[in-house]
């Protein structure tokens, strides 16, 4: 805003004041979302490693990732349905279905490894269908519908194992296959770690550069508005769903790796761990706004708070109060950013 | 981005022989009943190639009931639909807009946090050419955003420059020229606005009648619904007047004065005991 002319109505120099430095950052923050989170990411390890030196060193790092992998897997398909407008609070219990499923029929059936993973992402897809066509066809808010199949699901899975996990070594080497370490430089990483990369670029790809993406978006950004455009809502939404499923069903496939065992009791904070993850992230729960990027470094802020704040010799509850806080935070930078008009 | 149909630009001269050609669009003895409420009583609709037909109204005398029906929203429960003389029926608005009819919204059918490009290819995504666009099923972001800032400047709306804007940023003139220009595009036969000008200030409402005069020039027929009879008054080839679910008659700018039509409207009078001047 460079005028050579100094402002002389009293409009003028209200139109100039508008362009305040908050008023860019807002602007900047509405055109790439991602800044906040990315700049708590790289504040968060200069403190932390600082704090302790041990926190940047690259084993510590592949430690985090590891730590991270699970939740942000299954937040790959929490996002996708926030983007929508919606919540999963199903996500850990359909990982555990899937994964107790496949387990119990590759230790005692002698399933295949290779059947026993697809079995779990159809299992997994299969339960994102119900949470999905409840959604679409009964009407039902997500919030009701996942809450409701979280106790179901959890039931069937504790039910059908029996309440008790299963060792890798009684599973065929494929299934731990994702807790494999090899070396990158310095750091080490998992199969599974190199499988979550893979699932946010993508679903990122999907998001950003097909229709299907835009898609998802419109319907999640105002439903009516899509569907007078053109859109089949209720065949995105059940998409979503589905695909959302899916994604758990692998992340099953990962924590096996990741525990050394598929056991019933694991992950049972995961809905609420992924959800944080996602709106740290800077992905909107009104839905339309947002991306797996966010979602990603949401996912790894979590991580450093984690380690970083256990290096620092603090109590974990620290980690617990912080987290809690950046929440409220993010969801506060949302809705100024979503005030933003040119 | 190309008319199927290619019209004669007609303009306002297009009512006056409008006699002699065929309608694109017409309605037959359409009656629609909600229960007891009778929305649509018999009514009759022709649109011809190239004009601006206004659709007036008070409120309840059935002028949204009698587009529904004309862009798939609603079923009729009598009469006949007619889309260049071949018999059509719409079961969902989806029909009418496969079939060449495009509807502008009141409540403007955008997604706001979406760029205009993408706004303006909502539904109709174009896809990259080769494997990309076949197997990853990739967007051809860059034809599209071409496109939409070629389809933006067609209708005169240089002010929106950026086509990867979000649409949330503009203004609801801005929107509304966004909305009109989806339709404009892919409208083949038939553009329904439904009262385009109602939300928007009097630079911006110039901005859509601007935007509706281009369109018309274009040899697209343009149906649009306004309370508004200055604005009808400006733009409108021919105004469908209708009163208790039925046309009480169709008048010109050139026939009637803007109180006898209003007049019409409200049952003051009728178009018998009016029947305005010959038209010129």
């Amino acid at each position: 805003m460079t005028t050579t002319t100094p402002p002389t109505t009293a409009a003028q120099q209200f139109a100039l004041r508008r362009h305040s430095p908050l008023r860019r950052v807002q602007h900047l923050l509405h055109a790439h979302p991602a800044i906040s989170p990315f700049l708590v990411l790289v504040i968060s390890f200069v403190v932390f490693s600082t704090l302790n030196p041990r926190f940047a060193s690259p084993n510590s790092l592949s430690l985090v990732l590891q730590q991270v992998a699970v939740i942000g897997a299954l937040a790959v398909g929490q996002t996708l349905i926030i983007l929508t407008a919606g919540i999963d609070l199903s996500v850990g219990a359909i990982a555990i279905l899937a994964m107790m499923l496949a387990a119990k029929l590759a230790e005692g059936q002698g399933l295949p490894g290779g059947l026993a993973i697809a079995l779990a992402i159809a299992v997994g897809a299969a339960a994102g269908a119900l949470n999905g066509a409840l959604v679409t066809r009964l009407k039902l808010p997500p919030f009701i519908v996942t809450l409701g199949t979280l106790s179901v699901f959890t039931a069937v899975g504790l039910l059908y194992s029996e309440g008790r996990s299963v060792q890798a070594t009684d599973l065929p080497a494929v299934l731990s296959w994702t807790g494999e370490s090899f070396p990158v430089g310095r750091f080490r990483i998992t199969v599974g770690v190199v499988a979550v990369v893979l699932l946010y670029l993508a679903v990122g790809f999907a998001l950003a550069k097909t229709a299907w993406g835009r898609h998802v978006y419109a319907v999640g950004d105002d439903k009516e508005a899509a569907r007078l455009a053109g859109i089949r809502v209720d065949r995105v939404l059940l998409s979503v769903y589905v695909v959302a499923g899916a994604i758990y069903g692998i992340t099953a496939w990962i924590l096996i790796g990741r525990a050394g065992a598929a056991s019933p009791n694991a992950i049972t904070d995961a809905n609420l761990e992924s959800i944080t993850a996602v709106v740290i992230g800077g992905t909107s729960l009104f839905g339309g706004r947002g991306a797996v990027l966010g979602t990603l470094l949401g996912a790894l802020i979590v991580g450093f708070f984690r380690s970083g704040l256990s290096l620092a010799g603090v109590d974990d509850q620290y980690r617990v109060l912080a987290v809690g806080l950046l929440v409220i935070l993010a969801v506060a930078v949302d809705q100024w950013i979503r005030k933003v008009r040119s | 981005m190309t008319a199927t149909t290619t019209h004669t630009p007609a303009g306002r001269s297009g009512a006056a022989n409008s006699g002699q050609r065929s309608p694109v669009l017409s309605a037959r003895g359409l009656v629609k009943t909600f229960g007891r409420v009778v929305g649509l009583d018999g009514v009759d609709l022709d649109l011809y190639p190239g004009e601006v037909l206004a659709v007036i109204g008070d409120n309840g005398a059935g002028k949204s009931t009698l587009i529904k029906c004309l862009t798939g929203a609603l079923t009729p429960d009598a009469g006949e639909l007619f889309l260049e003389g071949r018999p059509a029926q719409f079961k969902r608005p989806q029909d009418a807009r496969d079939a060449g009819i495009e509807t502008v919204y009141q409540t403007l059918a955008v997604a706001p946090a979406l760029d205009i490009a993408s706004n303006l290819f909502l539904g109709r995504e174009k896809r990259r050419r080769g494997v990309l666009g076949s197997v990853f099923r990739m967007l051809d972001q860059k034809g599209m955003r071409r496109e939409a800032a070629q389809a933006l400047a067609d209708l005169g709306i240089g002010t929106l420059q950026n086509v990867a804007q979000a649409v949330e940023t503009l203004s609801g003139g801005q929107r509304q020229a966004v909305s009109v220009a989806r339709a404009a595009a892919f409208g083949s036969k038939v553009l329904v606005l439904d009262e385009p000008t109602a939300a928007l200030g009097v630079k911006e409402s110039n901005q859509v009648l601007r935007m509706i005069e281009e369109v018309r020039s274009r040899g697209l027929p343009v149906i649009l619904i306004s309370h508004n009879m200055p604005h009808v008054f400006e733009v409108a080839d021919r105004i469908h007047i209708q009163r208790l679910g039925r046309c009480a008659g169709v008048v010109t700018p050139a026939s009637h004065t803007m109180p006898e039509a209003v007049a019409i409207m409200t049952g003051a009078t009728t178009l018998a005991e009016t029947p305005g001047r010959p038209a010129a």
